[in-house]
């Protein structure tokens, strides 16, 4: 054990963040894609707009689990605790 | 493990430090400008199987911008194209042996990022006039004007945000499986990672589409049926 207590902490709260962050991105992504399948079941001529719109909708989800990671990563390679 | 934020420069050109992804970037620029002349220099009427395949792109990309936008795709065709190559190229540079993608670079998604929030801006002072425009952000009502104003920076650094991590984490994770085992073990995830470069690409200029179309308005053609749809019932 060679690393000070902010770097210990540091790599917990980076798998911390990671792990909650994909939480709640990845529960509403099985939801939006759900709700795609089934938009496109009902409705297949719709089946081009409904997935350009879906992938935007996805891109727009994902964005906060991306967040998440960027803040791990900033924690990790550029804590300015450190 | 290198630090994915900070850049090691290569080499200098006088006081400036150039790195991978500047050298990468140049790389695949000149690499499609030299396939789009070579590639468009013979267009014939019964088409060869490169321009085939370059009439395909361009039909679907054109659809692709008419149905996102409702106008005429011919002035957005080469901005939101060359977005979208770019990326892709960018994102799938990773399949040569020694060449880091330059979209896990913050600094490359950054720029990409600019020209789309300059074309935006651009587009819109273009066809809605400046004071036009300048309308837009008090729409629907002036209250929203500073988070209209908020909404252009936050989807901007979204924008980069978003390629960045993705690119970026599909390099680490790679890297990070290489580490712990060397052999064939990386290659389906070097295949989900080619899936999610052309994802990405895909993204990133849908969303500008959406962007720009968004500045622009809608299209002349369909205000008045609007405006008959209101009269009628």
């Amino acid at each position: 054990m060679t690393g000070s207590l902010v770097e210990i902490v540091s790599i917990i709260a980076a798998a911390v963040a990671v792990s909650f962050g994909a939480l709640g991105p990845a529960l509403a992504e099985g939801r939006a894609v759900a709700a795609a399948m089934d938009a496109i079941a009902r409705q297949p001529e719709a089946a081009g707009t409904l997935s350009r719109t879906l992938f935007v909708g996805l891109a727009m989800i994902e964005t906060t689990a991306i967040y998440a990671l960027v803040i791990a990563l900033l924690v990790l390679f550029a804590n300015p605790f450190v | 493990m290198d630090n994915p934020l900070v850049l090691e420069p290569l080499f200098r050109l006088g006081p400036v430090p150039v790195t991978a992804p500047v050298v990468a970037t140049w790389a695949i620029m000149a690499g499609l400008a030299l396939f789009s002349v070579l590639a468009t220099r013979r267009l014939a009427l019964r088409p060869g199987r490169v321009q085939t395949v370059l009439e395909l792109f361009s039909a679907t990309l054109d659809g692709q911008i008419r149905a996102t936008m409702g106008r005429d795709p011919a002035p957005f065709r080469a901005l939101i194209g060359t977005i979208f190559l770019f990326v892709l190229a960018a994102n799938w540079s990773s399949l040569i042996p020694g060449v880091e993608p330059p979209t896990a670079a913050l600094e490359t998604d950054a720029a990409a990022a600019f020209v789309v929030f300059a074309a935006t801006t651009g587009y819109g002072i273009r066809y809605r006039g400046l004071g036009g425009y300048l309308r837009t952000f008090a729409e629907p009502s002036w209250v929203m004007i500073p988070l209209n104003i908020i909404e252009q920076v936050t989807r901007t650094v979204a924008l980069i945000v978003r390629l960045f991590g993705n690119v970026m984490s599909g390099v680490f994770v790679i890297g990070v499986v290489l580490s712990l085992a060397g052999l064939f073990v990386p290659i389906p995830l070097m295949a989900l990672d080619l899936l999610t470069g052309g994802v990405q690409a895909y993204i990133f200029a849908i969303l500008a589409t959406v962007f720009i179309g968004a500045a622009v308005g809608e299209s002349p053609s369909a205000a008045p049926r609007a405006k008959e749809e209101e009269q009628s019932p």
